[in-house]
């Protein structure tokens, strides 16, 4: 146990130095209640009954939400971790409940969504046993967690909790799994209240700013002709918006976005040029290999951003932001990198960059953006055809949110869709499964993400496919009472799969046409009332009615059946042979 | 080109770590030819010393990686030129041969080699050298009816190291000084995670 190291005293939070005699179980609520946690994602079993137990008396202070699955106790967490800038905090029980949180530890890694999971775990005395609902969750979430660690005695919990909190939030964030054993769980011991961790030796959250190559960064933007600024949810988790908005104007250049920091500007945003990656805009694809200075800010060049990477911005000299030390060269190699987090590099940059406008280059990016509009945009969002597109159903939302509310999207082409063509006014409003694309994310990540912004409107955007991952979260629902606008954009196909099957693989649509339960009569079971529609002169309506319902609703949009997602970069291409059909 | 790297992990000493890091090279499907790990010369830290054939590129990317993780400190990679690395050696021969042929004695002391057990069936010799002098003697000793052969994991000490002392009493620190500080090779290429 030498690894977990008490605090220095000034963390201190807990001003009672009196020593009390709780249980393993009243400590981790403890600990919650000492870092902030207001609700817990999570379901019962065998192996964490000790700590359901003792919630049953911390039910005014930590917010329960018995989920129906695991998963979706996970996925909740996370969009209650993405709305709300906090830690999402999740309860399983041994075995199986720790098993079916791998796929959310796996999305919340490689999205850096900061985590904190309890797992039950069998007595310590049959550890290794084949015990009933044994298994060995620590070895099975080590690729996936930034952090876990096994409990067996008590006393360890307050400060292996504190570790945890500290881990998962800072730095770059990510999932922490704990696990405890049940007889841990059960042990009293002597407590002498809670310490907050803002140390770990072994571990640096973020690395020091070295001020050498913010001045040779800033050197290469004053230089640059063409510059052009890429970026991610870096932005959004360093908490770093108005710097970032404050660097880009006095720059005075045109930005884009990974899907990951979609809504950390407003989408109004004059410098505001898009989206990147396969299924991103005309311009900032095309024009990435065109810049001559990159300035890539908390992103990490992912294949779906970046296209065949021997042909990826080549003529560019790169700088990249990051916290992430080993980001840095991972896929692109940097000129200047400048590490650190983005909320103490980008003010230093800044007030060593000129204030400057490139309004020829600029111009550039709205002339692809018009050609890309008569293509693609406008056939989408003002289509002649009968059917109902995606777009024209995000628009219309659009329209009548104000670019408010917080969209929330599953997998697949409405998600592109959706990160293409939905507007934002503020941050922290985007919620998807970027890295892991995870399907049956949207349903239960709109549970959490309502929770933790329970002022904001959440519309759920999911396919027909996606939504039958995780469709037993309107239990959650419904039991909740969470206000959760469901928007089913319901194309009768894993539309993305059935796509790249007739670009890709000569039309043989092998195994996406899916069937699909007559949705409305399943939220209706459920006490969610909703509605189908299929006619353009319905929409207006029927999303108005959506928006305006009191609680939670589902709305299914029936929509073209073999509709693409265009632009598109073809796998294996350069971002520069990106399609418009 | 794949050549031999030694990469040295200074870590926490805690469960489960082990697989944590092994689980870093399974799954870019890099073989570990080699892995070593016993405590360091300071309380509670253990040194990994992990041998692999890789290119430079894809070790640097792992490096930075392995010491990303929460409970290393500190992690390298070199080349053979830039260390000194030893791997120890048990032979087990028939006690009759050795005492028939004088030849033996002349070969062991060639190689370095002493007696740890004489029994009257069997004798142990042990070696320390590197992979090929161990191997060599391999060979020598196989006409002589060799029973047994194990070898350990490489060991290696890195030629420009300064020790660890230093640095851990700056990681326990919270403002570390810009020695120990991840970014400490920024600029300077060639010197990429040599102490």
């Amino acid at each position: 146990m030498s690894t977990i190291e008490k605090a220095p005293a000034k963390g201190k939070t807990d001003k009672k130095p009196a020593v009390t005699n709780i249980s393993g179980s009243v400590a981790v609520l403890e600990a919650f209640l000492a870092e902030g946690v207001d609700t817990i994602f999570g379901y019962p079993g065998g192996a964490i009954m000790p700590i359901y137990d003792a919630l049953y008396d911390y039910q005014e202070k930590l917010h329960h939400i018995l989920v129906r699955h695991e998963q979706g106790g996970i996925h909740a967490a996370q969009g209650y971790a993405r709305s709300s800038g906090d830690v999402g905090v999740v309860f399983a029980t041994s075995g199986p409940g720790a098993t079916n949180l791998v796929t959310g530890l796996a999305d919340a890694m490689i999205d850096s969504t900061p985590l904190v999971c309890i797992t039950g775990q069998v007595f310590a005395h049959l550890l290794g046993t084949d015990a009933f609902q044994e298994t060995d969750v620590i070895n099975i979430t080590t690729p996936v967690t930034k952090w876990n660690y096994q409990v067996t005695d008590a006393t360890e919990i307050p400060s292996v909790l504190a570790k945890a909190f500290y881990i998962a939030r800072s730095g770059r964030p990510g999932p922490v799994l704990i696990d405890i054993t049940k007889n841990a769980q059960l042990q009293k011991f002597d407590y002498e209240g809670y310490t907050k961790c803002d140390h770990v030796r072994s571990y640096r959250p973020a690395p020091i700013v070295r001020k050498e190559y913010i001045a040779e960064a800033a050197k290469l933007i004053n230089e640059a002709k063409k510059p052009f600024v890429i970026f991610g949810q870096g932005v959004i988790l360093g908490k770093a918006e108005q710097e970032f908005i404050k660097f880009i104007e006095k720059a005075g250049i045109p930005t884009a976005w990974t899907i990951m920091g979609l809504s950390a500007i407003p989408s109004d945003h004059p410098l505001n040029v898009g989206m990147l990656g396969m299924h991103g805009n005309y311009g900032p694809n095309v024009l990435t290999n065109e810049c001559d200075v990159l300035i890539a800010i908390g992103m990490r060049f992912d294949d779906r951003v970046t296209g065949r990477l021997d042909k990826y911005a080549k003529q560019a000299k790169v700088i990249h932001l990051d916290i992430d030390p080993a980001e840095v060269d991972k896929n692109v190699k940097a000129t200047v990198p400048v590490w650190g987090d983005c909320k103490e590099t980008l003010p230093l940059l800044t007030a060593q960059i000129e204030q400057k406008v490139y309004p020829q280059w600029l111009q550039k990016f709205k002339d692809m953006m018009k050609e890309e509009e008569d293509t693609c945009i406008t056939p989408e969002l003002n289509p002649t055809t009968d059917q109902l597109t995606m777009g024209e159903v995000i628009k219309t939302l659009n329209e009548l949110t104000g670019g408010d509310a917080i969209i929330v999207t599953d997998v697949g082409q409405h998600q592109m869709v959706a990160c293409r063509y939905a507007k934002f006014t503020q941050s922290k409003s985007n919620i998807t499964s970027g890295g892991l694309g995870t399907m049956g994310f949207g349903l239960p990540a709109a549970i959490g993400a309502k929770v933790g912004a329970p002022k904001r409107t959440t519309v759920a955007i999911i396919g027909d496919g996606g939504f039958q991952m995780t469709l037993q979260e309107l239990g959650t629902i419904m039991q909740s009472q969470i206000d959760v606008k469901i928007l089913i954009l319901n194309n009768q196909f894993l539309g993305m799969v059935r796509q790249w099957q007739q670009l890709f693989h000569d039309k043989r649509y092998s195994f996406v046409d899916i069937e699909s339960p007559n949705f409305v009569q399943l939220a209706k079971a459920y006490n969610i009332d909703g509605n189908s529609i299929s006619k353009r002169e319905d929409l207006k309506k029927a999303v108005t009615d959506m928006l305006n319902s009191k609680g939670a609703y589902l709305l299914e949009v029936m929509v073209g059946k073999e509709n693409n997602v265009f632009p598109m970069v073809p796998q294996g291409c350069s971002v520069a042979e990106i399609r418009l059909k | 080109m794949k050549q031999e790297f030694t990469v040295t992990v200074y870590t926490e000493n805690q469960i489960g770590l082990l697989n944590r890091i092994a689980i870093m090279f399974s799954r870019r499907k890099i073989n570990i030819e080699s892995l070593n790990t016993s405590p360091s010369e300071i309380e509670g830290i253990h040194r990994f010393t992990i041998v692999i054939n890789e290119l430079e590129d894809v070790v640097k990317k792992l490096v930075r990686q392995i010491e990303k993780q929460v409970e290393v400190l500190k992690a390298y990679y070199n080349t053979n030129d830039e260390i000194v690395w030893q791997e120890l050696a048990l032979y087990k021969v028939p006690t009759s041969v050795i005492a028939e042929k004088v030849k033996v004695e002349r070969l062991l002391r060639e190689y370095g080699a002493r007696a740890v057990v004489i029994r009257t069936d069997y004798v142990v010799f042990e070696t320390t050298g590197q992979r090929d002098e161990i191997n060599k003697l391999i060979s020598v000793l196989e006409p002589y009816g060799l029973i047994e052969f194990v070898r350990s994991a490489r060991v290696a000490i890195i030629k420009a190291s300064k020790g660890f002392h230093d640095k851990l009493k700056e990681f326990e620190k919270k403002e570390p000084g810009e020695d120990v500080i991840e970014n400490e090779y920024l600029g300077k290429g060639g010197e990429v995670f040599t102490m």
